[in-house]
Order: C-alpha cells, then sequence, then structure tokens
C-alpha cells in the first residue's frame, strides 16, 4: 500500500502528550515538515519553553534546549551570536513570552535579533491548570478570574504583535490561527517566511499563532476552534503586522 | 619577559577573560565593574568577539546558557544585586551541567547598598545562590595579577567539571591599579577542543538535548546523586589557598581577597612585635579548603577570622576546625574596609595580650 501521509523527519518518534484539540500537535507538524523542506533540521538550535510545550524539547528531531520561563530570546541570542550558522528558533507560549518574557521579547525584537519566535497565544496557562494569561480576554475565565477576567482589577490583555510592531527594529511580525484548514496554510506560510527571514540574515522574525486549548477553556474541540474564529480572532486580529521586506523593494 | 602594564582590576579581569580564549560577553552596567564591560565592548569588537549590553542581568546570564550551550567560553560580570537577578539562571546552567564565568565586583548590600567594596555574597556564593541542590566554583582573587589570570583558571576549572564558576572580587580590587604581567600566552579560541555535547546543529551525529529538568519519577533524585559525585570530586581535587607564616603560629588569621591583603599588613606587625601569627587566605572559597584547616587546628589555638560582611565565612571555618580551636572575628559589613591596625588590635586581644 502506498504510504501518502505520516510523520515528518523533523519530529521525533514520540508520543505527543498533548489535550485532544490542543493547537500545539498541528503547530509542531507544521514546524517539524519545514526543518524538512528547508533542509535546516541538521543546523537547527530549538528552544523550548516552560509550560505545556516544555516537551517540545523531546518532540523535535534536531539540536534543542530548555531555558528559565520566559528566557527564549536571550538563550537564542545566545546561541545565534556563538554559531551564526545554525537556524534558532524558540518556541513560546502566551505566559512565557507576554508575561515573563516580556523585556527579553521586546529587546530582542529592539536589537532585531536573526532568529525565529513561534509564539503560541492560546489565551491560557495551559501547564499550571488554566490560570489568568497576559493574553486572556475581557470577562474571560480562568481558575485566577472564576467571574471573568475583570479589567478594573486584572488589567488588559498585551497584544503582542501590535506592542512590538511599534518598534524599529522587528523585521517580520504575522499574527495567524489554526482553527480553520485554510488558516493552517496559512500559518505554515508565514512560519516559513520566519524561517528564510534568518536563513537570509533578515532578522527577527515572529508568527503569533492563536491555538486552542479546549482543557483549559472548558470546551469541546470543535467549540474551541469555533470560539477563535468567533470571539479570539476579533480581539486579535490576523494579519501580517510589519515586512521590512516590502520597504527592501 | 612578559609585558607588564600598570591597570585597574577592573580592567585585568577584561584582559584575562580575553586571553583565557573567550568571545562572548553579555552584560548590564552597574558600579562598581563598569570598566569591565566599557573596557570589553571595545575590546570584543576590535578582536570580532561579541559584546551584548543586555536589557537585564536576567537576559546576560540566559545569553551565557545559550553561548554556554553552543560550546563557546562565554562570561558576564555584574556586582551584588545584578548577581541576585542571574540566580535563576545560574541554577539551570547549574542543572544543564554547563561552563560559563561569572565575576562578582561585590558592593555593600543588602538591597541597593551602596557602591563600597564588601564580602556579604559569600553565602550566596558558596552555597549555591539559587533554588536546587547546586555549587558553583567560587575563585577569590586578591591582587590585579589574580584578577588577570583566575579567567583562565575558572574557564578550565568550569569546562573540566561541566560547571558554572565565579569570581568573587569587591570595589576594593576593581577600582584599585596595580602591576599586572601578562604571564601566559594568549589563547586562541579555535585552538580550544569542540565540546562533545556542545549544541551545534545535528549533522552527522544524534541529536542533542541540553536542560535541567525530569519528570519521571526517580530520575532527577538519580541526576542528582550523580551530580553530588562530581561535586566530591571537586572538593577533593580542587582546594587551593595560600598560607603565610603558618608552621609555628599561635594564631593563624583566615581572610580572602581585600581582607587577605589588609590582614597580611598586620601580620607582619605582629611578627615585628615577636608575636607567631599567620595568614591563610583561601584561593578557592568553594571548595573551601577544609582540608588544610582542618591540620591546621590540630595544632594551631587561635584562629581570626577576618570578613568584610557580618560573618560568613566563619561558619566554613567552624566546620572546618571541628570546635578543636577558638575562633575570633573581625567584620566590617556596609562597605566597611578593615586596616591592618584594626586587625593587629584583634590578633593582640586574641591572643590575650593588647589594650
Amino acid at each position: 500500500m502506498k504510504k501518502i501521509f505520516g510523520r515528518p523527519d523533523g519530529l521525533t518518534d514520540t508520543l505527543l502528550r498533548y489535550c485532544p484539540g490542543c493547537g500545539h500537535g498541528i503547530v509542531h507538524r507544521i514546524i517539524g515538515d519545514l526543518l524538512v523542506t528547508l533542509n535546516i533540521r541538521e543546523r537547527a538550535v530549538g528552544i523550548a519553553p516552560v509550560g505545556c510545550s516544555v516537551f517540545a524539547d523531546e518532540y523535535f528531531n534536531c539540536d534543542m534546549i530548555q531555558p528559565p520561563h520566559g528566557r527564549g530570546p536571550a538563550v537564542s541570542t545566545g546561541i545565534k551570536r556563538s554559531r551564526p550558522d545554525c537556524i534558532v528558533f524558540s518556541y513560546q507560549g502566551d505566559g512565557d513570552l507576554a508575561a515573563i518574557g516580556t523585556a527579553e521579547i521586546i529587546h530582542a525584537g529592539a536589537r532585531n535579533e536573526n532568529i525565529t519566535i513561534i509564539f503560541i497565544n492560546n489565551a491560557i496557562f495551559g501547564m499550571t491548570g488554566g490560570q489568568l494569561a497576559p493574553t486572556t480576554l475581557p470577562g474571560m475565565k480562568s481558575t485566577t478570574s472564576v467571574q471573568g477576567r475583570d479589567i478594573e482589577k486584572q488589567g488588559y490583555p498585551i497584544k503582542v504583535c501590535e506592542l512590538l510592531s511599534g518598534l524599529d527594529g522587528p523585521y517580520y511580525l504575522e499574527r495567524c490561527a489554526v482553527d480553520t484548514p485554510k488558516n493552517i496554510i496559512k500559518t505554515e506560510k508565514a512560519i516559513k517566511t520566519a524561517f528564510k527571514n534568518q536563513i537570509d540574515n533578515k532578522g527577527f522574525s515572529m508568527v503569533e499563532i492563536l491555538s486552542m486549548c479546549p482543557t483549559g477553556w472548558g470546551k469541546t474541540p470543535i467549540q474551541a476552534k469555533k470560539w477563535i474564529t468567533d470571539v479570539m480572532a476579533q480581539y486579535y486580529p490576523l494579519g501580517v503586522f510589519c515586512d521590512r521586506s516590502k520597504e527592501e523593494k | 619577559m612578559a609585558e607588564k602594564r600598570l591597570m585597574y582590576g577592573n580592567h585585568a579581569v577584561v584582559e584575562g577573560v580575553i586571553a583565557a580564549g573567550c568571545r562572548f560577553f553579555a552584560g548590564y552596567p552597574i558600579t562598581p565593574q563598569n570598566e569591565i564591560p566599557e573596557l570589553m565592548s571595545i575590546r570584543m569588537n576590535a578582536i570580532g568577539g561579541v559584546f551584548i549590553q543586555t536589557e537585564s542581568e536576567i537576559a546576560a546570564i540566559n545569553m551565557l546558557f545559550g553561548a554556554a550551550a553552543a560550546g563557546k567560553r562565554a562570561m558576564t560580570s555584574s556586582s551584588s544585586p545584578g548577581i541576585s537577578l542571574m540566580q535563576e539562571g545560574i541554577s539551570y546552567i547549574a542543572g544543564a551541567d554547563m561552563p560559563v564565568l561569572v565575576v562578582n565586583v561585590i558592593r555593600g548590600g543588602p538591597g541597593l547598598g551602596n557602591i563600597a567594596p564588601a564580602q556579604s555574597d559569600y553565602y550566596q556564593a558558596t552555597r549555591g545562590g539559587g533554588h536546587g541542590d547546586y555549587f558553583t566554583i567560587t575563585l577569590a582573587p586578591n591582587s590585579g595579577q589574580d584578577l588577570f589570570e583566575f579567567p583562565k583558571l575558572a574557564f578550565e576549572l568550569a569546562e573540566k567539571y561541566r560547571n558554572p564558576a565565579l569570581i568573587l572580587a569587591d570595589g576594593l580590587l576593581g577600582q584599585m591599579m596595580e602591576p599586572v604581567e601578562f604571564s601566559y600566552e594568549p589563547i586562541d579560541p579555535k585552538s580550544l577542543p569542540e565540546k562533545e555535547w556542545a549544541l551545534s546543529g545535528c549533522k552527522n551525529r544524534e541529536r542533542r538535548v541540553v536542560r535541567s529538568y525530569d519528570l519521571k519519577p526517580g530520575k532527577l533524585e538519580e541526576w542528582n546523586w550523580r551530580r553530588l559525585k562530581k561535586y566530591e570530586a571537586i572538593k577533593k581535587n580542587e582546594q587551593r589557598f595560600e598560607a603565610i607564616d603558618c608552621d609555628d603560629a599561635d594564631l593563624v588569621v583566615v581572610a580572602y581577597g581585600t581582607c587577605s591583603r589588609v590582614s597580611g599588613a598586620a601580620v607582619r606587625m605582629a611578627r615585628v612585635k615577636g608575636l607567631k601569627v599567620g595568614l591563610l587566605r583561601p584561593i578557592t572559597l568553594w571548595p573551601f579548603p577544609t582540608d588544610v584547616l582542618r591540620d591546621m587546628s590540630q595544632r594551631v589555638e587561635n584562629f581570626l577570622v577576618v570578613e568584610m560582611s557580618c560573618g560568613q565565612m566563619i561558619d566554613d571555618v567552624k566546620l572546618a576546625t571541628e570546635c578543636r580551636s577558638k575562633i575570633h572575628f573581625h567584620g566590617r559589613p556596609g562597605g566597611g574596609v578593615p586596616t591592618p591596625p584594626e586587625v593587629f588590635t584583634k590578633i593582640e586581644q586574641a591572643l590575650g595580650g593588647g589594650r
């Protein structure tokens, strides 16, 4: 029988521990594919965050490092500056990147470090059990905002692409989602651009991905992807926020 | 003869680090060590090394984590409050068994404290400093010459044992000018062997993973016990000290860094007065030179510990001497620096004489 679909060589032969309907697996597969199709697996160094995707260091079939919570962009900087030939990518969640690691992501962007950031925004702390994230929507329930996020007391969410696009440094910023096949294809295209920018020495490229967390949200997988389409993508509009290649033409 | 220059201690560190083949510096300004990043920015630029002025000490130590994991010699420098910020990163680096060099030019604390010399970060340096069961190799220079030579030693020890290394200086050593001999040939970083654990892309080999966690039941416990064996080897092999006039001493002053220079002068005053006094200067603070102190305590009745703190190293002296000797103390916390006459008076008092 002819095999028409399989695990890409960019992923190890390990069972993913993610919950049913979680978006991490989709993004992992995209990265695993691109490591092979862009022929960068053998010079890639990936950074696993703290959070559900801490196990990314077991899943991506390339050299990996697992640094402290939020410090991925700083560790990436250390690796990339030491070995400019390596393709360095930092995979981070919203707690990692937009709460504890806010300083590191802003300054890596401001320096236009030649690294690739994959930012999973699921508006919740998944690994620790569904607490309020810096990206939790106003009114959205979490285990530390059981009545819904009260902006009077808990402030507003952080829109990372909008925030970083205020800087002169970053080369490429795009927000995607993995709620529909069409958006998944767009996500793959954006991540490919983010890697190609690094290969071409263009600089800091980040793809923010709105991603389902059915467990943290208390929804079924189908309800969760519909919630991204109907609610989350309305608050976090999809699109390209910065692409300096346009200025070069 | 090797080149000799009159230079600041902080500048001697920079030349020592570069001569040791290190081409990666990341750091954040803080007094009294600013001369290190300032000169480093010029020197690294000139020789094609990496210099990054970071957004915080947290970023700096994590850049070191990345550079070290990539197999390169990497260092940062800071002073006490900045070193506190780095503790999370140092814990991860120790947990991932990576070699880095951290230089702490200690200032008065706690809190923002002041910018005067101090030794009050001894506990932090010698007890791990961050969370978890770990230790950092800690060297205590007491001259510009040491500040030039210790970076090479620190990198060698850090790489031999795959462990972070600290150089514990203070504001006085950093700001003092002394003649420094460039006592060894600079190391070409290209001549350093590739690390068999470095992240560099998995071409023609199995992929490598650098991490400090293991969630499988029992595995982290095993890992910690394995690391303890490494610490035991370091304690056995790497205790370093300098002993002056200790052989016939009725009293031995124990002091490191700046305090060992001050105490050395006090010991000379005592000898002139006919008192049998010696000086033991720990060079490694971790591993602490326990063995020599244990031996000395069989015959030396009095030890005087001199520190620029409320008394931290004194605990290690007490542990090493196992209650056999009398332990006296003279301390100056919060940026105070003892003078030789001050220490001499303490020596006289400890020996039952004096005023």
